[in-house]
């Protein structure tokens, strides 16, 4: 490891935790926040700022294949999830993939959960057991899960949902933007999503409804009726605009770009040692976890923070901690778990990033490899938490 | 020099790291996470961080280094509160600050800061390190009343090659945080931590409960010659030397343990024992082949007891009788030297 601290310019690599914002969402984030009115105002400043939520709501609305009526902007996804699972899967049995986020997992904790493989993905035929004796059920399945960038196949699953009367909550979180995210139009009746995972701003998303269930959506906040009554709250007009703006400048042809350097990424690493996770499955184009046996996770991500990489690993805790992940867990990875870090590409990722990555990447693998030796496969002790000693 | 410093969220720390970065080297912040502060604290749904790792995080800040929060907790609840927990069912009585210091500290930590390219590993430990012919040695701190050679007695010399102790020197207290207040801390004022960090209600004995229940199971105060005085609680609310809870026995002390017969065995005040046997020996010097002259503390705050000491068989000889608690260290000093120590058996 090198002791000079390097000049070079930071490489952010952690576009699932956060996309840099776009220079279009934030031209029309600024632009907007010199906008006075109030969208609830009948003044023409008023009119003048609910003609701007409108039109993105549009924007937003197309862009999952929706109908503008039948979308509620909110503060993010972990809201948006909240507000589908409460809203519309109350009193009905919920049915949570192993791999969600925890904003879904949070919002739905009796919730049975749909097994994953090896790689990640949910088996269709599981799903079409247990639905057959689930009746009105609710489905969540992410489109693509934000530590592996692993796809779920939601077309079929759209359709076992339908054929059994269930509806399907999509969190679409870490797909839109980097793949097709007309979920509401291939048979989800929901869908949560989040401004700044696709170059907006943060603090602001959305939930976007299939026109059969919008209707009976119950609200988490009423007090003002805004939003037809279905999240109370004036809404953050400048961040809505970047919103519709960053979705504006989506263009999935980014994705072949992208796709390119990830596979340098995954080739090299690959040779120096390196596990992808979930390598079998459809992927995000910009998306690679790289487990590296012998070496913590957390231990990787500091070294190449160091190094000025920015990467993650796990769930991020308020405290910064680098919990060991569930969603890795879930997948049956045992030890391998604690040593997998994300690698995320973002929209403007720079064409050196594979050669830039890949030499620091080259330290942390002969470091694992010197340790590999003393690697233990122990399991943790049965030795309980202190949660349930006090 | 790159540098990791463990950073607690205390006042100690936290000078610690505010004096190397003003000493100009690039100081690594890091907070183990040792246990789930939420749980601990019996608050439902609380952050898993207690107040200690946001105080750590805002300091580092302050000072503009780097901090990382480690996730320590699996290492701590099998090398710490398991152990704790598994000696007191023998009938002993650990120092799970020693076991901290020797497998999270200076084992975990350390290798983390190899890891991340560091030269030293510094602690906010109230001990010093001097550079001797032979190598570094530990020393009892300037500090008399803050000293904690004793917790770190385990410290091996390639440990110690490693670690650095910069309020060794300090004279007191109230001068570490005078320095905290100089460097705009907002810790400077914050209290002392507590003994045991991780028994949130002071009552350690329902922790040992909840993972040995045996622990706790009722059994017999006796004297030395067997005649039952009375009944106690559980052997793990008893520790050698203790005068309470003695019930019909009260006047007396606990002299010994009996785990196997759940006994607590009582004997007068003054009662001791000159042979001290201890197991797990770390040695900071060459080990002697022969019995030497130096002077062993028995509990964190003990006055020094001059013995022979037969480092080959783990026996120490003292001059004078005392009681020695099972699981706790026998430390070796020569005046302020640290020689080495072991865990009595």
């Amino acid at each position: 490891m090198t002791n000079l601290p390097s000049r070079a310019e930071p490489l952010y690599l952690d576009a699932n935790a956060t996309e840099p914002l776009r220079p279009e969402a934030r031209a029309a984030l600024i632009e907007a926040l010199d906008h006075v009115g109030n969208p609830a105002s009948v003044h023409a400043d008023g009119r003048a700022a609910r003609q701007i939520l409108e039109q993105a709501r549009v924007a937003v609305a197309v862009h999952f294949g929706a109908h503008p009526q039948d979308l509620v902007f909110c503060s993010g996804a972990t809201e948006a999830n909240a507000l589908a699972i409460h809203g519309l899967g109350t009193g009905r049995p919920v049915l949570v993939g192993a791999t969600e986020h925890d904003a879904v997992r949070a919002a739905a904790p009796g919730a049975t959960i749909i097994p994953v493989d090896a790689d990640g993905l949910i088996d269709p035929a599981w799903l079409d057991a247990r639905l057959a004796t689930m009746p009105g059920a609710l489905v969540c399945a992410m489109a693509a899960n934000n530590e592996t960038g692993v796809i779920h196949q939601l077309d079929r699953i759209a359709a076992i949902c339908a054929m059994h009367g269930a509806m399907l909550h999509v969190d679409a979180v870490q797909s839109a933007g980097r793949m097709a995210a007309d979920h509401i139009a291939r048979g989800a009746t929901s869908v949560a999503v989040s401004a700044h995972k696709l170059g907006g701003p943060k603090g602001v998303g959305a939930l976007v409804m299939a026109p059969q269930v919008a209707d009976r959506l119950m609200p988490l906040i009423r007090g003002g009726g805004q939003e037809r009554g279905r999240r109370g709250g004036t809404p953050d007009l400048p961040a809505i605009a970047g919103f519709a703006a960053a979705i504006g400048a989506i263009r999935l042809a980014d994705a072949t770009r992208l796709a390119a350097l990830r596979e340098a990424i995954e080739d090299g690493a690959l040779r120096m040692g390196a596990i992808v996770v979930g390598g079998a499955a459809p992927r995000l184009p910009n998306t690679v976890c790289l487990a590296l046996p012998g070496l913590s996770a957390e231990t990787q991500v500091i070294v190449l923070d160091l190094d000025h990489i920015r990467v993650s690993a796990g769930a991020a805790c308020s405290s910064g901690k680098v919990a060991r992940s569930p969603v890795l867990d879930a997948m049956g990875l045992h030890d391998l778990a604690g040593c997998a870090i994300r690698v995320s590409l973002p929209w403007n990722v720079p064409g050196d990033t594979p050669v830039r990555f890949l030499a620091a990447y080259r330290r942390l693998a002969a470091r694992a490899l010197r340790k590999r030796e003393g690697f233990s496969t122990s399991r943790e002790t049965p030795v309980p938490d202190v949660a349930e000693l006090v | 020099m790159r540098i990791v410093v463990a950073m607690s969220g205390g006042v100690d720390s936290s000078v610690v790291a505010g004096l190397m970065h003003a000493a100009g080297h690039e100081v690594i912040g890091v907070t183990l996470q040792l246990y789930d502060h939420g749980a601990a604290s019996g608050r439902k749904g609380a952050c898993c961080a207690g107040q200690d790792i946001h105080d750590a995080r805002n300091v580092a800040d302050r000072l503009g280094i780097a901090h990382y929060v480690i996730d320590a907790e699996a290492a701590f609840r099998k090398s710490v509160i398991g152990d704790f927990a598994d000696s007191y069912a023998a009938g002993k009585t650990p120092v799970p600050c020693v076991r901290c210091n020797q497998h999270l500290k200076f084992g975990d930590l350390l290798d983390l800061a190899r890891d991340l390219g560091a030269e030293a590993l510094a602690t906010g430990h109230y001990v010093r390190r001097e550079e001797g012919k032979l190598g570094p040695e530990l020393h009892r701190a300037a500090d008399e009343a803050r000293d904690q050679s004793w917790f770190l007695f385990a410290t091996t010399r390639e440990q110690l090659e490693f670690a650095r102790f910069p309020l060794g020197a300090m004279p007191d207290k109230t001068e570490v945080r005078a320095e905290a207040a100089r460097m705009g801390l907002q810790v400077a004022d914050k209290p002392d931590s507590q003994d045991i960090c991780f028994v949130p209600s002071g009552s350690y004995a329902d922790i040992v409960a909840r993972l040995r229940p045996d622990a706790v199971f009722p059994g017999e105060i006796v004297d030395d010659a067997g005649t039952v005085l009375g009944e106690h609680q559980g052997i793990a609310r008893y520790t050698v030397g203790q005068g309470k809870r003695l019930g019909a026995a009260s006047g007396q002390v606990v002299t010994r343990i009996d785990a196997e017969r759940r006994r607590i065995v009582v004997g007068p005040r003054g009662a001791g024992t000159r042979l001290v046997r201890f197991g797990e020996p770390n040695w900071l010097i060459d080990r002697p082949d022969t019995p030497f002259r130096a002077t062993v503390r028995l509990r964190a705050r003990d006055t020094p007891h001059p013995a022979e000491i037969d480092a080959a068989q783990g026996v120490v000889t003292l001059d004078e009788a005392a009681l020695a608690a099972p699981g706790q260290a026998c430390v070796i000093y020569d005046g302020t030297r640290v020689l080495g120590g072991g865990f009595i058996t």
